[in-house]
């Protein structure tokens, strides 16, 4: 026990029979320093930094968790559907029927009109259906909470950045200027031939398909796919290749669900953008981006929550337009 | 990706003061990286579009003729509106519509249906496919502008056998899928005068067929439905539709008389006499698309 500690012991135990504690006439060094900063620095800084390390510690995956169990449960009530005939959702992603009302995906009921050229009220319908659907709930939330493939991509995703880290494979981004040429290709080539060829290679009508009817040997284009993400290029399909996106894109624009993102607070460090499986809808936030206090994320947006998830600041958050007003 | 920034050469000089703000020259690395990028998005495009191309197989195979399900549109305009969901795989009450695979070489995904292994035998009594079907691929009547051609359309609706004592004894069916013909006639257990005793298809086959002596509603295997005839006349006896096809007595090209199935025209093509014909090929098939000739 050093000498200042005995003193101080010595006092405690004449504060014992009654003497009033007073101020100490020696005081060690370190703690003299840190009696020192906590007289300069102010006591919510210090606070804030502590919440925001404990933040980046704690992970917390609940968006995702809830994105997984909306995407498998839709995906199983194709399956279940036709497994024990209850005729809930019947047909497959490119087109089926809830409880009897017609949803058609948009781009293929366009695949379909553009090749055929001829419309039925049933397909017209079934897409006026969907439209609205994902007008109200957010053109790509359909990618990252419905279409199977997705899930395929995420996880082929996550071996890919796992590979990367282990300095095994190198991401090599494409050009994603690519995808609106795929979108213009496809479609013209629809029209041209009469033949919807996107349809034969859509890992999504593939993979529903295969869940509700069985396997097939087409799985392997979607094999081919996942390993070309896995070691080269970092989500390839949905980044750079489908015009499901794209399309169901353009519906997002008019969309009332979205993620917001609030400039008070963000510290800019980008684990946002990490995560992100388009990121440059997050350009808003880097440091000086931001053209407002509140920025919606734009429509490429697939409204994944990974970024809602995984922000430490609370600056991304879910938002429905005017919402915000009634509440 | 900051790294790969960094020029390597004589640094990029600073923007002037005043001028006009002019961007420094690429860095030998970034354009090296624009230039692997470039080539890598080439790459994926004719990856893609290569994929994609196979797309076009049934195009090639379109001659390779397959049964389409009941009231499909003529090949062409079919491939072109269907939107490969399987609805009418799943309304079929015996499962006789398969969807295509990637080797099947006409499109993945489109629904066919192999008689030989499970003829569409009408146990829904009112081709509820058509019904299904989102995008009229498979439509009860054509719109006016599709032509039909000459013999596809039936004669008179199809009388289904089953029904025939119900005050409406037809099926919503106008075109006939294919036509029946007799296509290996030196088997035919018919015209070589030969009985049939057993399962039409041994008792390993697993497809399935209602039987109007059975239950009317419910089709049960093949396989449990052993026959015993003096004269084989199976596909005349488990034909659905009245008056598709009797067995006949012909002349031979020597004089001789002998029996043989004669195929008449409200044949569908719905392939259940291809299906039920016990020899080892069919010896009556349905010829897909087919039209009716006098």
């Amino acid at each position: 026990m050093n000498s200042i500690l005995k003193k101080r012991f010595l006092e405690q135990i004449l504060v014992m029979f009654g003497r009033e504690p007073k101020k100490p006439e020696a005081v060690s060094e370190p703690a003299k320093q840190i009696h020192l900063l906590k007289r300069t620095s102010n006591k919510e800084k210090l606070q804030a930094a502590a919440a925001h390390a404990e933040a980046h510690m704690s992970t917390s995956h609940k968006w995702r968790n809830r994105r997984w169990a909306v995407l498998l449960a839709a995906n199983l009530l194709f399956v279940v559907s036709f497994y024990f005939d209850i005729q809930i959702l019947e047909g497959a992603l490119t087109a089926s029927r809830f409880i009897g009302f017609h949803l058609i995906d948009l781009n293929s009921a366009l695949q379909v009109m553009l090749a055929h050229k001829h419309i039925i009220t049933n397909l017209l319908i079934g897409t006026g259906t969907v439209l609205v659907l994902w007008v109200l709930f957010g053109g790509r939330t359909f990618c990252s909470w419905v279409c199977p493939y997705h899930l395929l991509a995420e996880w082929a995703e996550k071996i890919h950045l796992w590979l990367v880290k282990k300095k095994l494979v190198i991401d090599q981004p494409v050009d994603r200027r690519l995808r609106t040429v795929f979108w213009i290709v496809f479609a013209l080539l629809a029209f041209a031939t009469g033949y919807t060829v996107y349809e034969s290679i859509s890992p999504t009508g593939i993979v529903s398909r295969a869940l509700i009817y069985g396997p097939g040997l087409a799985l392997l284009w979607v094999l081919a796919l996942l390993v070309f993400e896995v070691f080269f290029v970092r989500r390839a399909w949905c980044r750079y290749a489908c015009p499901i996106g794209l399309t169901y894109g353009v519906v997002g624009i008019l969309s009332p669900v979205r993620i917001k993102y609030t400039l008070e607070g963000c510290f800019h460090e980008g684990n946002c953008r990490k995560v992100c499986l388009v990121p440059h809808v997050l350009d808003t936030v880097i440091k000086g981006r931001a053209v407002h206090t509140e920025v919606p994320i734009g429509p490429d947006c697939t409204r994944c929550g990974l970024c809602v998830d995984v922000c430490p600041t609370g600056s991304l958050t879910y938002d429905i337009k005017g919402l915000s007003k009634l509440l | 990706m900051s790294e790969a920034d960094k020029p390597e050469g004589p640094a990029a000089p600073a923007a002037k003061p005043g001028g006009k703000v002019k961007p420094p020259p690429l860095s030998r690395s970034k354009r090296q990286e624009l230039r692997r990028k470039f080539l890598r998005t080439v790459l994926l495009t004719g990856g893609v579009l290569g994929a994609g191309l196979s797309g076009f197989l049934p195009m090639l195979y379109a001659r390779r003729q397959r049964l389409r399900p009941p009231g499909a549109l003529d090949e062409k305009d079919f491939l072109a509106s269907c939107i490969k969901c399987g609805q009418c795989v799943q309304v079929c009450p015996v499962e006789a519509i398969k969807l295509a695979d990637l080797v099947d070489g006409f499109g993945v995904g489109v629904p066919y249906i192999d008689a030989r292994d499970q003829a569409c035998d009408f146990s829904c009594d009112a081709v509820q496919c058509v019904l299904a079907c989102p995008t009229g691929s498979l439509t009860y009547r054509k719109p006016e502008f599709f032509q039909v051609r000459a013999g596809a359309a039936l004669a008179t609706k199809p009388v289904l056998l089953a029904k025939e004592k119900d005050p409406e004894p037809t099926i919503n069916l106008t075109e006939r899928m294919g036509v029946a013909r007799l296509t290996r006639p030196e088997l035919c257990l018919a015209i070589k005068g030969k009985g049939f005793k057993g399962q039409a298809r041994g008792a390993d086959f697993k497809g399935r067929m209602r039987y109007m002596a059975v239950d009317r509603w419910k089709p049960i295997p093949v396989a449990e439905h052993p026959y015993d005839v003096a004269e084989c006349d199976l596909c005349v006896r488990e034909c659905p539709i009245k008056g598709a096809i009797s067995i006949e007595t012909v002349y031979a090209p020597d004089g001789s008389q002998r029996k043989s199935p004669v195929v008449h025209e409200p044949c569908v093509g719905c392939g259940v006499c291809e299906m039920i014909c016990p020899t080892e090929a069919a010896s009556i098939e349905i010829v897909p698309r087919e039209v009716w000739r006098t």
